[in-house]
């Protein structure tokens, strides 16, 4: 009689079966959450009622996702509650902290320049101290550093010019970590895909995809983000390429997000999108590419899945390309979020549920004492690396070390 | 034997209404119910607090009624009224001429209907067919029957009557031809005059009393769709025919009815049958097209009690009937109010307690229509103030949640579809005399919402069976199960079918009941 039930992200397909609840990590470390069930198919009846219904909890979602996974009934769950968020939630406690933090393109764009000041003075106490007690950003956080050369600039500058010898073309999504804070990461991709017999070409114009906007309630921004983005990705897709990138979350925002929480169209692009690791075990298995690795390669290694990489399903491409390098010994860890969930840890309100909730993870990358954790997540990295004293390595880095020179 | 100036029979809405009338005006009174509160039609309706629109066209004078009641109620049950406004829309198959004619007699009527724009009706709900190609906005709203007769019976109370639930009249007590009291198996009542406001059981009533009342039961069905689809009553613009109604209830959204004559014997156990629902479906989906898409909680079924007047269902009469069986049937000390509608409900107890005044010799003005009933005595009051647990309770109950407490173990949540507290069912059990799960549901919305009691119902019969000494969990809990179940069955797929599985198995399997 009716072809099949659905509602808005699905939320009616909700059984009340509470698995959700059971993965959610926020929900363990703080009473104070109404947990994923709640805040996000039951309550939303309730907003439909009226949205006096919404609950402020509901800041304490962190997003991960890992209740969207576990949902037997493909409830967007966390979709749920970010909508809701981006509809009814007042306005920021702390406006110009979250626009600080949320902002990662103007902010990385105005320290770049100035990244030697910027990294020698992020780490001192006072200034720290200052952080803390007028933005409410935890002086107990490590901050990333800024790179002087952005990687757009040294890609102009040293890689394109070399491009012109290959007839096959990828395009590289950067995402402002690797272009203000770690340039290392984009020089390894192109690297990585040059080697594949692939040339890199740039977007048209990019953005940031805007996923610390989302988080901070910015949705005017990150429309205007995503909007920039989706248009370049369409003329990139048109050209039959693929657009690769190296971070999960970005990957995640703009296949996902865009979508289903921004309401904005990704059929043009969605299919090209891919994460470098993914589009590369591909390949490989078709026998299109075939990488040379150095025989004197040797790492032990831990994997990290990324909530998001989780929430994407891509973690074992990565997994089986790590081990197809000869002299990786790789142990993948149990999935845990490492708590800090972009720029939700480094709020001071927040720091103390983001540091409990990755102590699982913690001591589970400290028990297997590999040389370098590989991950995805740009923030996991932050966030392990400050946590554990392990260096956090994104897999294409890997790939870049191990192959022949 | 405890005397009363007035007892009357039925405990829902217009029985409810008629015993806070009567106890306003000072008589001594009783209100008898042979199950809870709203067990009746005034549970299995639509929630519809009509406009007069509906009739205007078919009953100028019912119309009246209702825009003249629909305004009262707005002012005295804040918390039972919910101001979503009506629409009244016109499919491509409609005729343009009937709206103009329905909008010119609504104005008639006094009925404030506007002709709007179908884009502006369109902003206004988005998910109406978009194919539409007129509107009309009138002032429906949605009203909650279960709080509307809790409200009137509260306030009985605290004026002065008695209320006694679970306690069917088995007989009349008679001196000669004149009724003067009740048998019931709680024991005799003695009163001066006696009310019939049974709905549709009236009929039987009144045959043990000696009077015949023609009656013509209609049923009614509805289907209850898991979440708000709409925020305004969508009408279709047309004569009254069968399922053209969508009203956002609460959570929900309500899609009736259908009318069909029932024979008597089948009025206290009314089932809905496939074909119902697949006209209510099929006719429901024109007007909101989502609704196809949307879960469907379970159906259910009231019956009208219509007084005969030849004709069907929809032709016989829906207006207020008022049998005075002294003038009528040579009886008195007996009369009966029927007919009418939940919208009409209080002009119904103000006409019945008009005569039961005059046969008493008394007088004593109606005050009904100007004191706020409880929870409504703040207007101003706003589930906006409160902390987040107390906020559905105070959506239900208005002002009466600031006596419910909600510290420690009273802001536990016990049904979570519908966000129901301890503290609200502890004040349940207090005000209302709660026995079991079904009375509760009823009082508040305990497994009313998508998981239809799968988890609310073992929790809330631990906390029952607490309160109630010597009420036995499990069989409450399989009680109420099996009532769910009998609205589930007739929407039995998709996402329902999965969740009375779960349900099944849980309570089956997991926690060691059987569910047939």
């Amino acid at each position: 009689m009716q072809d099949n039930n659905l509602s808005r992200l699905n939320f009616e397909a909700c059984q009340k079966c509470s698995i959700c609840n059971e993965v959610c990590p926020m929900m363990e470390v703080n009473p104070l959450y109404p947990g994923p069930k709640k805040a996000g198919p039951d309550q939303e009846r309730y907003r439909l009622k009226d949205p006096a219904f919404y609950d402020y909890a509901l800041k304490y979602c962190l997003n991960c996702k890992r209740c969207e996974v576990a949902c037997p009934s493909g409830v967007h769950v966390a979709d749920l509650i970010q909508r809701a968020r981006l509809d009814y939630a007042p306005g920021p406690k702390h406006p110009l902290r979250d626009t600080m933090l949320a902002s990662t393109d103007f902010v990385g764009s105005l320290a770049s320049p100035f990244a030697p000041i910027v990294n020698a003075v992020l780490p001192w106490k006072p200034v720290k101290a200052i952080l803390d007690g007028a933005f409410a950003i935890d002086k107990r956080r490590t901050f990333p550093k800024y790179s002087p050369q952005t990687f757009v600039r040294w890609f102009r500058r040293e890689a394109a010019p070399k491009q012109g010898k290959f007839s096959k073309f990828v395009t590289f999504f950067h995402g402002c970590y690797a272009n203000y804070n770690y340039p290392r990461l984009g020089k390894d991709f192109v690297k990585v895909v040059n080697a594949a017999g692939y040339g890199v070409h740039l977007l048209e114009k990019e953005r940031c995809c805007g996923v610390a906007l989302m988080a901070n309630g910015m949705e005017k921004q990150a429309l205007k983000q995503a909007r920039t983005n989706i248009a370049s990705m369409v003329t990139a897709a048109g050209k039959g390429e693929s657009i690769l990138t190296a971070s999960s979350s970005c990957t995640f925002m703009m296949r996902s997000e865009y979508g289903e929480v921004l309401g904005l169209p990704t059929e043009g692009y969605r299919d090209s999108l891919e994460l470098a690791c993914k589009w590369l075990y591909e390949k490989i298995e078709a026998g299109e590419v075939k990488l040379d690795f150095r025989p004197d390669f040797k790492m032990k290694l831990s994997y990290h899945t990324a909530c998001h990489m989780q929430r994407i399903g891509w973690q074992n491409y990565t997994i089986e390309l790590l081990r197809m390098i000869p002299g990786v010994t790789l142990t993948v860890l149990d999935q845990n979020c490492c708590g800090i969930s972009g720029t939700f840890g480094f709020k001071k309100e927040y720091y103390n549920y983001s540091q409990e909730i990755g102590a699982k993870l913690f001591a589970d990358i400290k028990a297997s004492a590999p040389e370098a954790v590989v991950s995805e997540c740009e923030t996991c990295k932050w966030q392990i690396e400050m946590n554990t004293g392990i260096p956090v390595m994104n897999p294409l880095s890997v790939l870049a070390a191990a192959l022949k020179p | 034997m405890k005397e009363y100036d007035v007892i009357i029979i039925g405990g829902g809405i217009t029985g409810a209404c008629t015993a806070r009338d009567c106890a306003i005006r000072g008589l001594k009174t009783l209100l008898l119910e042979r199950e809870d509160l709203c067990d009746g039609a005034s549970g299995r309706n639509h929630g519809l607090l009509h406009s007069g629109a509906r009739y205007a066209v078919t009953d100028p004078e019912g119309a009246r009624e209702c825009i003249s009641e629909n305004r009262i109620l707005r002012r005295i049950a804040t918390n039972c009224v919910e101001p979503t406004g009506g629409l009244f829309i016109s499919l491509p198959e409609d005729d343009l001429d009937y709206q103009r004619l329905f909008a010119q007699k609504c104005l008639e009527c006094g009925i404030d209907a506007k002709i709007i724009d179908p884009e502006e009706a369109r902003r206004l709900v988005p998910a109406v067919n978009p194919d539409i190609i007129g509107a009309v906005m009138v002032p429906d709203a949605s009203v909650d029957p279960f709080r509307l007769t809790d409200a009137n019976a509260l306030d009985a109370k605290r004026h002065g009557a008695d209320i006694v639930k679970f306690n069917a009249v088995t007989g009349f007590l008679k001196d000669g031809s004149r009724v003067v009291g009740v048998r019931t198996p709680q024991g005799e009542f003695r009163g001066s005059q006696v009310v019939l406001a049974a709905g549709i059981w009236a009929a039987g009533l009144a045959e043990m009393a000696g009077a015949h009342i023609d009656m013509l039961p209609s049923k009614g069905s509805l289907l209850v769709f898991g979440h708000r689809v709409a925020d305004m009553v969508v009408n279709r613009c047309r004569k009254p025919a069968n399922a053209d109604i969508i009203v956002p209830d609460d959570t929900v959204s309500v899609l009736g009815t259908t009318s069909d004559k029932v024979p008597m014997g089948e009025c206290d156990d009314m089932k809905v049958t496939p074909a119902e629902v697949e006209l209510l479906l099929s006719e429901g989906v024109k007007m909101i097209p989502e609704l196809a898409h949307t879960r469907i909680l379970r159906a259910y079924a009231g019956v009208r009690p219509l007084v005969s007047a030849g004709g069907d269902g929809r032709s016989a009469s829906r207006g207020i009937v008022l049998l005075d069986h002294e003038t009528r049937d040579g009886i008195p000390g007996l009369i009966t109010i029927t007919g009418g509608k939940l919208t009409t409900a209080r002009l119904m107890a103000e006409q019945v307690t008009d005569l039961v005044c005059s046969k008493l010799g008394m007088q004593a003005a109606c005050r009904t229509a100007e004191l706020p009933l409880p929870g409504s005595e703040d207007r101003k009051y706003s589930i906006r103030y409160d902390i987040y647990e107390k906020r559905a309770a105070v959506g239900r109950h208005g002002t009466e949640a600031d006596s419910m407490d909600f510290s420690g173990a009273g802001s536990e949540q016990v049904c979570e579809c519908e966000q129901v507290t301890r503290a609200e069912i502890e004040y349940c059990v207090r005000e209302f005399g709660v026995r079991n799960l079904q009375d509760l549901r009823r009082h508040t919305r305990i497994g009313m919402g998508t998981c239809q009691s799968s988890h609310c119902v073992r929790r809330a019969a631990e906390i029952l069976a607490e309160l109630l000494p010597g009420t036995d969990a499990d069989a409450l809990v399989l009680d109420y199960l099996q009532e769910r179940w009998k609205g589930m069955t007739p929407v039995l797929w998709g996402d329902t079918l999965r969740e009375a599985e779960f349900m099944r198995l849980k309570h089956a399997a997991y926690l060691g009941g059987s569910v047939k």
